[in-house]
């Protein structure tokens, strides 16, 4: 075989990824335009700044979220973690008054449940699921525990500006979201590591014969979505202003939707950073869109968990994959 | 050929001494920490509570035998729980609210089994995706409130008694033996078996695994909703929450038993034992103080601790990964 009869696989996986996220773009873009004509309260500015603060929320969670994904991995604790994280910085910040306390707290409890994560998938072999299933459990039960019923709020107004201020008009939240997309992005898609990232979750044996530190990586990919839980947790105590025990639990099933409609595949290997961005705008849009036409939010996690499962049956049917 | 009896002998031998050396363990403990434990009304009382857990976990071992895993269990038993309390206020007549318990149930199960053997989506994932719809459905059937006034014959399922025994003991005692039976003595048993052990042999049967499949997971379906209805009948309310988290006890009985989530090595008198040994967990933990959320910690470290023992004890021989 000669070989320009080869393929050439970079340019044919870039036209593919511009599909899937031009038709994604398309869906947002419809939907924008299907609620401003269904509401009126949709197309002002401070709506728009809303969705985009609010989808800054879901984006931190979904990025660590989607690299976990990529490895053909899951990491249910995402919610449960931000919730021990947000409780333990927020008491910190009102007890010593220091915002820079919290931040370290939520960022290192964060990483440090990840790593836990990472240590049970990669070092003991638990499926992550069931590993971050239980992580999920423990982690609850510490932060009702830690909380026993208080609340904390009324935190000092400079840590507040995290999440409600504005730097040149546009949301602070929206500025670091855009800072960590384009971040995350570069590291995935540009560097060895996060080619090594994707190696792993196309095909873990070939990956392991190629020499790579699968272990290592499979780490670093729960440490990092532990630490982007932790930065979730910040945004989300700086806009509530207050933390309680059940502050994380409604929050991992949107996490894993807007990855999983972002593109990215359960079953490892596909998948971008700008892909979950997408999705996050995507169900940021008909959260708001339901909220906006005056649908009970009882709905949420029903229509969430239609999109989940629509969203992985769609990815099987067009990639031709058999489980 | 599929061995459906007992594991094999050294996967026995690996077994057997983990769930009844942790019970053992726990029993001694919690009886030198708490005198009160080892009391005849305590035991009843652990056996009682440990009902409703064993009603999910008995389907749940034969989920997880066929490579599965259920999420949504817990959710869907708090959705048969609301929608049962709302027809026993209206109608007082337990038969009625058994009856659409268990269709709940069944039918939220089917819809997984449907997702899991005809669209082929991963069952946790489908699963997740019920969890999340059955929620959604039992919030807003309830209105998001407790349904209380529940009628006596409703609640005589949890704290009545037929020959001085418990009904919650007679019916965990009668949903044991049937699933055993099926298990063990039935074809579908051997069915179930080979979904997970060798599925090849099964294809080679002309049987067809979706339809096994799809049983499965509405059997589960369909034993949440009677679970939910004796938890409706135990907390004297239907409340949309009251399930949540229960597919995890559940499903850490099961780990905890020795049945593995990779090879489908199902072992049924073993989510028995786990089922108990959970069941004495929490009581004990009642017992000298230790607030529930914490009880819930320690089963998320039991269930972590189990699949370690699962990984050295060399059930396990998975490739390297």
């Amino acid at each position: 075989m000669s070989a320009t009869t080869l393929p050439a696989p970079p340019r044919l996986a870039l036209s593919s990824e511009l599909m899937r996220i031009s038709f994604r773009l398309l869906a947002v873009a419809l939907l924008c335009v299907a609620l401003s004509v269904a509401s009126d309260a949709f197309a002002n500015q401070a709506n728009i700044m809303n969705v985009l603060r609010q989808s800054a929320l879901l984006f931190f969670m979904a990025s660590g979220l989607t690299l976990v994904v990529l490895t053909a991995g899951l990491d249910l604790s995402v919610g449960a973690n931000i919730g021990l994280s947000a409780c333990v910085a927020g008491t910190l910040m009102k007890s010593t008054g220091e915002p820079a306390y919290a931040v370290a707290a939520a960022l290192g409890i964060g990483a440090a449940v990840g790593w836990l994560n990472g240590v049970l998938v990669a070092v003991l072999r638990i499926p992550s699921f069931i590993a971050t299933y239980g992580m999920l459990w423990i982690l609850h039960g510490l932060t009702y525990a830690y909380m026993a019923g208080s609340t904390v709020y009324g935190f000092p107004r400079g840590f507040r500006q995290f999440g409600n201020g504005f730097f040149l008009g546009v949301p602070i939240p929206v500025l670091v979201m855009l800072a960590s997309l384009i971040a995350l992005a570069l590291f995935a898609g540009r560097t060895v590591w996060g080619q090594q990232i994707y190696a792993i979750g196309a095909n873990p044996v070939a990956a392991r014969l190629s020499g790579m530190p699968v272990r290592r990586r499979l780490m670093l990919v729960y440490t990092l979505s532990g630490l982007t839980a932790g930065l979730a947790a910040l945004v989300f105590l700086a806009r509530l202003n207050s933390a309680e025990a059940d502050i994380g639990g409604s929050l991992t099933l949107p996490a894993i939707a807007a990855v999983l409609i972002g593109g990215t595949s359960l079953f490892g290997g596909v998948g971008t950073m700008f892909g979950t961005f997408v999705g996050t705008l995507l169900l940021t849009l008909v959260l708001n869109g339901m909220n906006l036409l005056q649908i009970d939010s009882r709905w949420q996690p029903l229509v969430t968990g239609v999109i989940i499962v629509a969203a992985v049956w769609i990815d099987i049917r067009t990639s031709g994959r058999k489980t | 050929m599929l061995d459906r009896t007992l594991p094999s002998q050294p996967a026995l031998l690996a077994r057997i001494p983990g769930v009844v050396v942790m019970l053992a363990v726990l029993n001694i403990g919690f009886a030198w920490a708490s005198p009160g434990f080892l009391s005849l009304a305590n035991l009843s009382n652990v056996l009682a509570q440990s009902s409703v857990l064993l009603i999910l976990a008995l389907p749940m071992t034969l989920v997880i035998m066929t490579e599965g895993l259920d999420l949504s269990i817990g959710a869907v038993l708090s959705l048969a729980s609301v929608s049962l309390a709302l027809v026993a206020v209206a109608t007082g007549s337990l038969v009625l609210a058994l009856i659409v318990g268990v269709a709940v149930g069944a039918a939220c199960g089917a819809v997984n089994g449907w997702l899991v053997a005809w669209l082929r989506i991963p069952p946790f994932v489908a699963t997740l995706g019920m969890f999340g719809v059955a929620q959604g459905l039992a919030l807003a059937v309830s209105d998001g409130q407790s349904i209380t006034g529940i009628p006596a014959s409703v609640q005589a399922m949890y704290s009545g008694a037929m020959l001085g025994i418990p009904v919650p003991i007679l019916l965990m005692l009668a949903a044991a033996l049937a699933m055993h039976v099926l298990l063990y003595t039935t074809p579908f048993g051997t069915y179930v078996f080979a979904l997970g052990g060798n599925r090849e042999a099964l294809a080679f049967a002309g049987i067809s695994q979706r339809r096994i499949l799809l049983c499965v997971y509405t059997l589960a379906g369909a034993m949440g909703g009677l679970a939910g209805l004796l938890l409706t009948a135990r907390l004297n309310s239907g409340h949309p929450s009251a399930g949540i988290g229960m597919e995890f006890d559940a499903i850490a009985a099961v780990a905890v038993g020795g049945t593995s989530f990779e090879r489908g090595n199902g072992w049924l008198p073993g989510t028995v034992l786990g089922v108990i040994t959970i069941g004495v967990l929490r009581n004990g933990l009642n017992l000298i103080a230790i607030p529930s959320s914490l009880q819930v910690c320690c089963i998320g470290v039991l269930v972590i601790l189990a699949f370690v023992f699962e990984a050295f004890s060399g059930v396990r021989r998975g490739e390297p990964r």
